[in-house]
């Protein structure tokens, strides 16, 4: 049994029925192997990172489960059915926000429905709950420039809440914002995947962020790609936000990632 | 707001003040002060001349440049989204951009005789390589984040390329415009000095050979005036269609 197969094993048990499988799949970019035959799990409702070293693939495979690019081998499922390409039932955030600079936060929130040819008054109606959500009412009508970066990605956030997908598949959503904003951010994040029936795959390279926001972090290692490990946080997540941090499982688990990372950066 | 306009009006006061007082010292006897060019401006403008001439000019200015702005951005739109047909036009672009034109005029002619045709050639050859050029960069350099992000949300090929390509692309679009136009009045003047005289190359070239040199300078005067005009509406019709595109200044 291959070392990915026993992690995949041992998550397998306590974890609750998957709305997003990955089977077997593999990606090369001409010579360079990005993913090779790769197998993994996302547990319905929670939250699941993919955290690794540079290299490692976890942004490709974010990008395929988003079906943004075709995979060269296995496949993906998404509620038991293979996905043929991006969907309704997955939405994406991405690491550098990814908004419309001609339009206002409103249109931008309301974008993806634009696209699905939702009517103006019912975007908008939609947007603008969201935008409250994630506390940005009052700025419908700036622009992205007039807006710091976290506010940025709060955009981008609403805008994939506001198309209400099952799925959502976040790009190192935190990377380009301050440690303060990043901070209120996870918290944000938890209340989220708490009140939200919604899957969650987030992708970091922040070790501490994955302990702190995750269910599920699958530990990414590069050449070859693969899955080196599965780790389910168990007793701090209930606490209270603020007593994360200093909880003993949460330092054990941040210092054992790290003692198995090491060794891969250079 | 009335700072900028302040600032404008600075600025002109800088140019027409040295303009008087070089026109005064004098640093030829062919260059007259402002204040000549400005009243021999009002006699033509009042007395109809002007008028009469732009009437001229403005046909192959306005057919040029429409021509150029709709083929060119037409053309740049293709070349840009594809690669195999920037292999085949961009060339025929950028040779058109570098080619001495006032020596190519002669083949024109020879084409295309005297008339409308020719001249509306040269604009069009003057104005839309650099909108062409300018439309087909600013096409292919769409960020990749902003595609992927339309694809990741459902768009067809379509909306991404209406919704996404050419919004990212206007601010490019549109300074290749600035310039295509520009570009374009410099050529209608060209044409008329260089194959008929009519319009106000006319008035350029008869006014210099009768020595009337302040009605020469005020008819140059002219074209750039309405050149600027023309620029600023294009700027308002840039911010019209796409308010995001007006991000400020820095100081702001």
């Amino acid at each position: 049994m291959s070392q990915t197969d026993a992690a995949f094993a041992d998550a397998r048990e306590p974890a609750p029925e998957s709305a997003v499988s990955v089977r077997g799949v593999s990606k090369n970019y001409g010579a360079v192997e990005a993913l090779k035959n790769m197998s993994l799990e996302f547990p319905r409702g929670q939250l699941t990172s993919l955290l690794g070293p540079s290299g490692c693939g976890k942004t490709t495979l974010l990008k395929i489960i988003a079906g943004l690019i075709p995979a060269d081998a296995g496949a993906v499922e998404v509620n038991g059915k293979t996905i043929r390409g991006p969907g309704d039932d997955r939405a994406f955030v991405f690491q550098d926000f990814a908004l419309l600079p001609w339009a206002n936060v409103l249109r931008n929130v309301a974008f993806g429905l634009e696209l699905r040819g939702v009517a103006k008054s019912e975007r908008e109606a939609i947007a603008e709950k969201y935008i409250a959500n994630v506390g940005l009412a009052g700025f419908e009508k700036s622009f992205p420039h007039q807006l710091s970066g976290g506010m940025r990605q709060r955009v981008g956030l609403a805008r994939a809440l506001s198309v209400d997908a099952e799925v959502l598949l976040l790009d190192e959503p935190f990377s380009a914002v301050d440690e303060q904003t990043r901070r209120k951010f996870q918290e944000d994040l938890l209340s989220l995947v708490q009140n939200e029936n919604k899957t969650f795959i987030f992708v970091t390279h922040s070790i501490e962020e994955a302990v702190y926001v995750s269910d599920q972090i699958a530990i990414l290692l590069p050449r070859p790609s693969r899955v080196s490990e599965i780790i389910r946080p168990t007793s701090f997540r209930n606490k209270g936000v603020e007593n994360i941090r200093r909880d003993p499982e949460y330092l054990d688990i941040v210092d054992e990632i790290w003692a198995s990372l090491r060794s891969y950066v250079e | 707001m009335n700072r900028s306009l302040l600032l404008k009006l600075l600025s002109a006061a800088l140019v027409f003040g040295a303009w008087e007082i070089a026109g005064r010292i004098p640093i030829s006897y062919a260059f007259p002060t402002f204040l000549e060019a400005m009243s021999s401006l009002a006699q033509m403008a009042f007395d109809g001349t002007l008028l009469r001439a732009y009437a001229e000019t403005l046909k192959p200015l306005v057919l040029g440049v429409a021509i150029s702005a709709v083929l060119g951005i037409g053309f740049g739109l293709w070349i840009g989204l594809s690669a195999r047909s920037e292999w085949v036009f961009s060339p025929i672009f950028i040779v058109m951009q570098a080619a001495p034109l006032a020596a190519l005029i002669p083949l024109l002619v020879m084409a295309y005789g005297i008339g409308l045709t020719s001249k509306v050639f040269v604009v069009c050859i003057m104005a839309m390589p650099v909108i062409v050029l300018n439309t087909a960069g600013a096409v292919r350099n769409t960020p990749a984040s902003l595609k992927e992000m339309g694809q990741s949300f459902l768009a067809s090929d379509r909306q991404v390329l209406l919704k996404i390509v050419i919004p990212a692309a206007s601010p490019v679009i549109f300074s290749g415009l600035r310039l295509g136009v520009s570009a374009g009045f410099i050529g209608a003047i060209l044409a008329e000095l260089k194959i008929t005289p009519t319009g106000v190359g006319d008035i350029i070239s008869y006014s210099r050979s009768i020595a009337d040199y302040p009605s020469m300078y005020a008819a140059i005067f002219s074209i750039i005036l309405l050149a600027v005009v023309f620029l600023n509406l294009l700027e308002k019709l840039e911010n019209y269609l796409f308010e995001g595109n007006n991000r400020g200044y820095v100081s702001d």
